[in-house]
């Protein structure tokens, strides 16, 4: 029954697909800032542009003009002045007068992504190896969910290495640091869903580290809080145990086919008799397994590194049941 | 006769007998050898086989990437990790880094001043011995299990994981004593044993960018020294300096490490600046345009480049002051580079050009550096580089600038130098196809990146989304045909060595003091000490193609 619930919550485990975009060269513009920062890198690539092919043709028009016969002719070349202080002010000029543009233009933008709106609806996200915990309105989920037209503050830590909280389609960026607090906002002009990469490269499974961002409308918002609050009421202990380990990145970890991975598979798991690295023996049951979501460091099986952040503070007692209920099943 | 200098062709012919590569036999006559030309030919075929090992792991990781997930069987997300420290911390730290000043550097720089050996031989030699060391640290840490950190060593990840990241930051570490040493015995060398009449302004143009990059190479690397010393600190006796569990700042590690590894970018930089003002000139048969603007250039390139290193944080969590001032700066230095650019097609103008292996490689590197240094422009501008930041957009750009411009250049100043270190002609057709394939591959292999990166695909990932496919298998099929095209050079380059010595003391016809002597030079270099009367790209007309030696001679009066 639960490889089953595994299978139909799977469809939340393929990576988020990539927008349509109006755009080759970006991603759909899905915030307030993105058309702005589009505008500047399109100005900056026609005028690269203009540039790199003037460069280009100058030399390909050279080598054509001035190409030598051979060595054995010993062409002279014609004498031409060795500087040309106009020539060579007025290149200097004008590139740094298109550099002040570019900066200032920079400058204006960046301001603006690094200066937070003062009402601001406030999403909390814990980002440890390898996913992302969204909290706002009372909810922790693993997909960011905000509402469209609402501005919105994403507050970040992380609780082990480098992170780097990613959206494209909104066009911004920050790092995740583990001991201090970082911030970015946005506001989504669009419903739909974009994906959330790290950018930070943070070990084995970096490029996994994927999760989107669902904008709602705001009747669809308040439709899917309801839905949460009662997924988290009626769904049996098993389903929520499912639902949460997707959700929160157990498999990332554990498998529930038996193979180990970086920790033990749950397969089989609850009953059986295991070796610790402390040299003793336990028979695993709900309390051992309430313990290790809780304080993972307390007792380390034999074999498998000391490396399961804790989730304690992050689940309720009825999530840390579902979990607990969900191990049991896998036999 | 106005001719360069008042020595006469010692013999305009190749050289039969005698000169460094034949004077001394046996294995420990080069190991234990103070000739700085011998150290430089030792240092040119570590750094060869550098690249060769690194570029090795520029392959893996291409056709890992060919689809999304798992490709090559048996590459798991831990091994690609390493492949892509490895690649990244072989060829900043044992390719580029040492390539132009050390390898071309040592053998070229004492001839063209004229000199018989650099200030310090000794020195020289341990700087050798000291990178061979080195070498040995990161190549003990691919057999210990291999870190897996980026080329960047960023804590807190790196003092946690557990792959040997101490035997390769030690490795950056020693190595980074050997390039301060070929830096100040650069230093002492130009402003001590110039000859007599090379005022500065008179320096060619490749001593003047090996002097900037050595005064980068002498005041910034002591910083990555220190900053990788408290790394091992940290994760050998868990003294908190960046572990924020310890007490520490991640972000100071980023600014340590950025404050030496943007600098770093110069030292990799400006000495291919060097090698494209020699080639331009002498290939064109015209002086170069704006001489004095280059020499400077480089200097004031290799100053400001110590202020910019904050531009790598715009999304650290930085102060918007710190990164606004930054980015300013970081602009400031496009301007000299731009102009430098504009010089070296206006010394084409109206010139005779030639277009021999060492001119196409100047004129990629003009093609590819110009769309490195333009896609810079995106990254500089802050509130764009919040989007491109850790992107493969930012991956292209700096293969563009370090693969595009640094190892085209060293490319170039190799078959340009080629005939004089080993007097022996490469294979010129051969050559010129290797540049076009060259050329062609590092095109298709980077440029789709831009695309991939402003589309939203970060870097050092080892599965990303199916959508972007296309574009990765188009850079996987660029980064074979680059190999290809790497695998020619060698081939070409390599199989002239077995050939008798058939170099001309000239062949290019070039004016500076390097081809006044024999090819390959003599132990001694010079049998009188030159004299300078002129600039170092004065005096084309003064010379004249002689068929028979293959080589160009003094007009005779």
């Amino acid at each position: 029954m639960a490889n089953q619930l595994f299978h139909c919550l799977s469809s939340l485990a393929a990576p988020p697909k990539l927008p349509d975009s109006p755009f080759f060269l970006m991603p759909p513009q899905a915030s307030t800032i993105s058309g702005e920062i589009d505008w500047l890198f399109n100005v900056i690539l026609w005028i690269c542009s203009i540039v790199t092919i003037g460069v280009i043709i100058a030399m390909a028009y050279f080598v054509k003009k001035y190409g030598a016969k051979s060595r054995i002719a010993n062409e002279k070349a014609e004498k031409t002045s060795e500087h040309n202080t106009t020539l060579e002010i007025a290149w200097s000029v004008i590139p740094l007068v298109i550099t002040i543009a570019f900066f200032v233009w920079g400058f204006k933008g960046y301001v603006n992504l690094r200066t937070i709106p003062r009402d601001s609806l406030e999403v909390q996200v814990t980002a440890q190896k390898w996913s992302w915990l969204f909290e706002h309105s009372g909810f922790a989920s693993a997909e960011l969910h905000v509402p469209v037209n609402t501005k919105v503050r994403v507050i970040i830590r992380s609780t082990d290495v480098l992170h780097a909280l990613w959206i494209p389609a909104f066009r911004t960026k920050m790092d995740a640091v583990p001991g201090r607090y970082t911030d970015l906002w946005f506001e989504a002009t669009q419903t739909g869903t974009f994906p959330i990469h790290c950018a930070e490269y943070c070990g084995r499974s970096h490029s996994d580290m994927w999760s989107q961002v669902v904008v709602h409308t705001q009747a669809d918002f308040e439709a899917w809080k309801k839905a949460e609050q009662d997924k988290n009421d009626n769904t049996p202990p098993v389903a929520l145990g499912a639902k949460l380990a997707q959700e929160r990145g157990c498999f990332s970890c554990h498998s529930i086919d038996g193979s180990p991975k970086v920790g033990p598979s749950w397969k089989g798991l609850f009953g059986s008799r295991e070796s610790y690295s402390d040299g003793t023996t336990l028979v695993i049951d709900e309390n051992h397994l309430k313990e290790s979501i809780e304080d993972p460091q307390a007792k380390i099986r034999g074999g498998f590194p000391p490396s399961m952040p804790t989730f304690k503070g992050q689940l309720n007692d009825k999530q840390i049941t579902g979990l607990v209920e969900y191990i049991k099943s896998l036999k | 006769m106005a001719t360069t200098t008042t020595t006469d062709f010692v013999s305009p012919e190749p050289s039969t007998t005698d000169n460094y590569l034949n004077n001394e036999k046996g294995l420990l006559s080069w190991l234990l050898t103070l000739d700085h030309k011998r150290i430089g030919v030792m240092y040119l075929f570590s750094v060869l086989a550098s690249f060769a090992l690194g570029g090795t792991f520029a392959l893996l990781i291409r056709a890992e990437l060919w689809t999304p997930g798992p490709t090559l069987p048996g590459v798991t997300a831990d091994m690609y990790n390493q492949f892509f420290t490895l690649h990244g911390a072989i060829m900043v730290f044992l390719v580029i880094i040492p390539g132009i000043p050390a390898a071309l550097g040592n053998i070229i720089l004492p001839l063209q001043l004229g000199a018989k050996d650099v200030a310090f031989p000794r020195l020289n030699l341990m700087s050798y011995h000291v990178w061979i060391l080195g070498a040995c640290f990161m190549l003990l840490s691919l057999v210990l299990g291999a870190a897996d950190t980026g080329w960047t060593f960023y804590t807190p990840y790196s003092t946690m994981t557990e792959t040997a990241v101490i035997p390769a930051a030690f490795g950056a570490f020693v190595l980074g004593f050997s390039s301060i040493f070929t830096g100040l015995n650069f230093i002492v060398t130009i402003h001590k044993l110039r000859p007599k009449g090379m005022t500065w302004f008179r320096m060619p143009l490749f001593v003047w960018a090996l002097y900037s990059t050595a005064l980068i190479q002498v005041l910034a690397t002591p910083v990555i020294a220190i900053t990788l010393l408290m790394l091992i600190v940290e994760r050998t006796f868990g003294i908190g300096i960046f572990d924020p569990a310890l007490g520490g700042d991640p972000v100071l590690f980023e600014h340590f490490f950025w404050f030496y590894s943007h600098p770093a970018v110069y030292i990799m930089i400006v000495p291919a600046f060097g090698v494209i003002s020699e080639i331009i000139p002498v290939f064109s048969r015209k002086p170069i345009f704006g001489y004095k603007f280059i020499a400077l250039s480089s200097v004031a390139i290799a100053i400001l480049g110590f202020l910019v290193w904050g531009h790598h944080m715009f999304t650290s969590g930085q102060s918007v002051l710190a990164g606004t001032i930054f980015s300013a700066i970081t602009f400031l230095i496009a301007i000299p580079t731009a102009i430098k650019t504009f010089n070296w097609i206006s010394t084409m103008y109206k010139g005779r050009i030639h277009l021999e292996t060492p001119m196409l490689y100047a004129l990629a590197f003009l093609w590819v550096f110009t769309i490195g240094g333009v896609t810079g422009m995106f990254l500089a501008v802050m509130s764009v580089d919040v989007h491109l930041h850790d992107t493969y957009f930012v991956v292209a750009h700096f293969h563009y600038v370090m693969m595009g411009g640094s190892i085209t250049a060293f490319l170039g100043g190799l078959h340009y130098w080629w005939p004089k270190a080993f007097g022996r002609m490469y294979n010129e057709q051969l050559g010129r196809l290797s540049a076009l394939v060259v050329f062609v591959g590092l095109n298709l292999t980077f440029f789709p990146q831009f695309i991939l990166g402003s589309r939203g695909m970060p870097r050092r990932y080892y599965n990303y989304l199916e959508e972007f496919e296309g574009l990765h298998q188009l850079s996987t099929v660029g980064a074979f045909l680059l190999g290809i095209g790497f695998l020619l050079t060698a081939y070409g380059l390599l199989s002239s060595l077995r050939k008798k010595f058939d170099a001309p003391a000239n062949p290019w016809g070039a004016t500076t003091l390097e081809w006044q002597t024999a090819s390959p030079p003599p132990y001694y270099n010079f049998a009188t000490p030159p004299e300078v009367t002129q600039g170092p790209y004065d005096g084309y007309e003064n010379l004249e193609y002689d068929e028979k030696i293959r080589g160009y001679v003094p007009t005779k009066a």
